[in-house]
């Protein structure tokens, strides 16, 4: 495997501004390839931009993006072709059946027929869900409407994995299941995991840590060397306290 | 299969499953035009008198004339409906997962045009049924020869629709468009009175008529329905459905739009 394969994210020098209002503001971090990387910030950290930008909602004026070593500037269908994203919104169509929305979401990928349909019962099968394909939307709880999307995301087969608060609104029950599910994914599967949060339960201490405040990374590195031995709640405090005492 | 295809079938079977699972949009798109051509027009038949001009070679009942304006107006309801549900997408986030398909935007936006104009000659083809329960038939090669009308009009007014879901920062907003955008173009157009009508009113009226893209589509489906060609209509039709759709590419355009930058 070369070292462009091991590359799963890229962010350099990445700074966004709404009018006068810098949101993000000059982000640089990478996630190497089969790693599950935590984003945790608290609201209006700029973690909703980011995610808007790494899917390509809008464009960057200054820094780059690279995902598996390919452009999202440059190139960005091909890129996009190696991203799946789970929103923080839910966007399902409740009146659908499950295999309805993933196909729908299959042909937006190009894919279809026996190819769309095998593709379809892996991902269901992955995250547990193959017995509801046939189901409405509507009538899944909350957990199981979340697994769904993530198994859409994976459709695909990309290389890297965005999830925005995927588990917002969930019991604690469901947040766990999703939570290992995805961290399977990236420890079994090789997929390259961004998840963004704002729960340091979440966290792992074998996960990678970028914590993202005002705009700006404020520690890169697992989870466990930036808790340094206090539980993460308060270092995850002291890291965005210190920073409003300096401003 | 292509995946430009693939992603074409894709939308146009989301939006007819969709469609067909709110049954009172489809109730509600029928109910509309039936009420005008039976309770309206019934009504008016008496106090309008219309003269012969192309395509009818014949003195016809006001029921008759309305029915082309009603197709249009179908559409355009359907036009507005899918730009509804697009602003509703954009706040859903629904919005976000088609634009993360790696298929260029403007495919995806004309795929999802396409899909909604399929949807909308269903609907007039529904229509123009039951109006022949009433006795206002034309002939087969009439109905035949009004597809491809009901095509590229439906494509137009979808594209409009396309054009202000791109501008509308928030589905509130859409009442206006019902009041300022919907009923005007309905009204200042050929669906209900012809233009000479119009000309005795207001000679204004009936240039702001002749200029409105609601008049262009009625006329073509009029003239079609009559297996007659409008050439002036057409070209109309053809340049207001570029200019819109350039119009809503440019809007989801994510190096210039403006509007998708609330969602972050």
């Amino acid at each position: 495997m070369t070292s462009q394969d091991r590359t799963g994210l890229e962010v350099d020098r990445l700074t966004h501004r709404y009018g006068s209002k810098t949101a993000l503001d000059g982000v640089s971090f990478s996630v190497e390839q089969g790693t599950f990387c935590a984003l945790l910030g608290p609201n209006g950290a700029g973690k909703s931009t980011l995610f808007a930008l790494l899917t390509r909602l809008f464009v960057p004026r200054e820094g780059t993006i690279r995902v598996a070593g390919v452009s999202l500037q440059e190139n960005p269908r091909a890129a996009l072709a190696m991203i799946g994203v789970v929103f923080q919104q839910p966007t399902l169509d409740l009146d659908l059946s499950v295999v309805q929305n993933m196909k729908y979401f299959a042909a937006l990928h190009g894919l279809s027929g026996r190819e769309a349909d095998k593709r379809i019962g892996e991902s269901l099968s992955r995250l547990g869900m193959a017995e509801r394909a046939n189901e409405k939307v509507r009538s899944l709880n909350g957990g199981h409407r979340r697994r769904m999307e993530i198994a859409r995301s994976l459709v695909h087969r990309p290389r890297i994995l965005l999830l925005d608060e995927p588990t917002v609104g969930l019991d604690a029950a469901s947040r766990q299941s999703i939570t290992e599910h995805v961290h399977g994914l990236a420890r079994d599967d090789g997929l390259t995991v961004l998840w963004a949060t704002h729960l340091v339960d979440e966290v792992g201490d074998s996960d990678q840590l970028v914590v993202l405040h005002q705009g700006k990374i404020r520690a890169d590195a697992t989870s466990g060397e930036i808790r340094n031995g206090q539980p993460l709640a308060q270092a995850f405090a002291r890291l965005t306290n210190d920073c409003e005492a300096a401003a | 299969m292509n995946a430009y295809l693939t992603s074409l079938i894709g939308i146009t079977r989301r939006e007819s499953l969709r469609f067909l699972s709110q049954k009172g949009r489809f109730f509600s798109a029928l109910v509309r035009p039936l009420l005008w051509l039976v309770i309206f027009a019934a009504g008016f038949r008496a106090a309008l008198g219309l003269s012969i001009e192309p395509p009818y070679q014949t003195y016809i009942t006001y029921e008759i004339y309305i029915v082309p304006g009603l197709c249009g107006m179908i559409q355009l309801f359907n036009g507005m409906q899918s730009s509804f549900s697009l602003v509703y997408d954009r706040e859903m986030g629904s919005m976000r997962l088609l634009l993360t398909s790696p298929l260029p935007r403007w495919w995806l936006l004309f795929s999802k045009l396409l899909a909604g104009t399929v949807i909308s000659i269903i609907q007039v083809y529904v229509f123009l049924a039951i109006a022949a329960l009433f006795d206002i038939r034309f002939s087969l090669a009439g109905y035949v020869a009004a597809f491809p009308a009901l095509l590229l009009s439906g494509l137009m007014l979808g594209a409009f629709g396309l054009l202000i879901s791109s501008r509308i920062k928030q589905l509130e907003n859409f009442a206006g468009v019902m009041n300022f955008v919907i009923f005007p173009m309905f009204f200042l157009s050929t669906a209900l009175y012809p233009l000479w009508k119009m000309a005795e009113a207001s000679p204004l009226l009936r240039d702001l008529c002749a200029y409105s893209p609601l008049t262009h589509a009625v006329e073509l489906i009029r003239f079609a329905l009559y297996t007659q060609f409008n050439p002036d209509a057409f070209v109309w039709l053809v340049a207001l459905t570029a200019l819109f759709m350039a119009g809503a590419v440019a809007g989801y355009d994510p190096e210039r739009s403006a509007i998708l930058r609330r969602a972050g």
